[in-house]
């Protein structure tokens, strides 16, 4: 399965993803807490060198994240140019593009697995109240795994439709897909019982 | 109990999987995908605690990094951008769909997965969603409502769709609609 981590190996791909998390959750306060538009620009420069530090392949990936944010910076920045008060605007587009920006960082500079290492950790207070754990775990392979099972069988659908029709499938192949994705859950939770159950 | 963790599993990979399936236009061109539906669904199929679950599932494998979001979107960023609020309302919203599917057992199974869907999928969704606007983008109820409605239609028809998914599928595997069995 795909994932939004950079290929391109960086330092803080070694650093706790805890750690990273952390700072991430201190910086997003921080950015909320100021409201001056110099120190939102120079968090934005700041953000940006972040990414220019480890190469020109991880800028181009990571900024490319970036690009959903650009209808909210043209709608924001209008309306506010349009109600005369574009320094507020501006301050709020910082912000936002700083914040994602940052966010986007972690996601590309940690691994599945580290994540989940911090998921398992912060799920431990729930043992005691009897939680078993480890079927999140089993349940979470088993939704990386069935997701591009599921998106190929989708793909098929839509395939079968398309031979005998010249309109495009859109909604009507729902109903048949979600079959297929209740039946296999049928069928994979008979074959973790026939294994001993969880 | 293996049947409610696949069941779960399995439905929020049927949400990553509707967000693949191409957009459709609405007439005005507000592009539409199929992942609000799918959180519809959990709640309509699944029941109020096995749907939010699901939903809740999603959300967490797409904050842990996986491109699961429709446009293959995902990781941290998404929880720091303006539709924050969408992604945090998909597990509350598919939970309400549920829950009210699980009590308003008199009526049809079209028309109950319809309403909850409207109720649970668009009312409690759209209601953290524009709450997540005015916190982000520091604008008022009122701006954030303009900001949003656009999109209303689109998901109306989604709820309808939801409705008439979910009365086939109380046919076609009565025994695994589980908000009515």
């Amino acid at each position: 399965m795909i994932s939004l981590t950079s290929p391109v190996e960086t330092r803080a791909h070694g650093w706790p993803a805890g750690a990273k998390l952390g700072a991430l959750c201190l910086a997003t306060l921080l950015l909320f807490r100021v409201e001056e538009p110099i120190w939102q620009a120079a968090f934005c420069a700041g953000m940006l060198l972040l990414y220019a530090l480890p190469g020109r392949a991880f800028m181009r990936v990571g900024l490319g994240r970036l690009r959903m944010l650009w209808p909210f910076v043209a709608l924001i920045l209008l309306w506010h140019i349009l109600t005369r008060d574009a320094v507020a605007g501006l301050v709020i587009v910082l912000r936002m593009i700083t914040a994602v920006g940052l966010a986007n960082l972690v996601t590309m500079t940690t691994k599945l697995s580290d994540m989940m290492a911090v998921v398992r950790w912060l799920a431990t207070p729930l043992r005691r109240f009897g939680v078993r754990t480890r079927s999140l775990e089993l349940a979470v392979a088993l939704v990386v795994r069935f997701t591009p099972v599921l998106t190929a069988k989708g793909q098929m659908l839509s395939l079968a439709w398309r031979a005998r029709s010249r309109k495009r499938a859109g909604w009507r192949i729902v109903m048949p897909f979600t079959v297929l994705a209740i039946d296999d859950a049928e069928h994979v939770a008979e074959a973790l019982r026939a294994r001993g159950g969880l | 109990m293996e049947r409610n963790l696949t069941m779960i599993a399995l439905f929020a990979a049927l949400i990553a999987a509707l967000g693949l399936i191409p957009k459709f236009t609405l007439g005005f061109g507000v592009p539409i995908t199929a992942q609000s539906l799918g959180v519809m669904l959990c709640g309509t199929v699944l029941g109020a605690w096995r749907g939010g679950l699901a939903a809740l599932l999603f959300v967490a494998l797409v904050a842990l990094g996986l491109p699961l979001l429709a446009g293959g979107r995902g990781g941290l960023g998404v929880f720091a951008s303006p539709t924050v609020g969408f992604l945090v309302g998909f597990p509350i919203g598919a939970f309400v769909t549920g829950f009210i599917m699980d009590q308003w057992r008199s009526a049809p199974v079209g028309l109950a997965a319809g309403v909850s869907a409207v109720l649970g999928g668009i009312l409690v969704v759209y209601a953290f969603g524009i709450f997540g606007m005015m916190m982000t983008l520091n604008k008022t109820l009122l701006e954030a409502t303009l900001l949003v409605q656009a999109f209303i239609p689109g998901d109306l028809i989604k709820a309808v769709l939801a409705g008439f998914i979910t009365s086939g599928l109380a046919k076609a595997r009565p025994a695994s609609v589980l908000s009515r069995s």
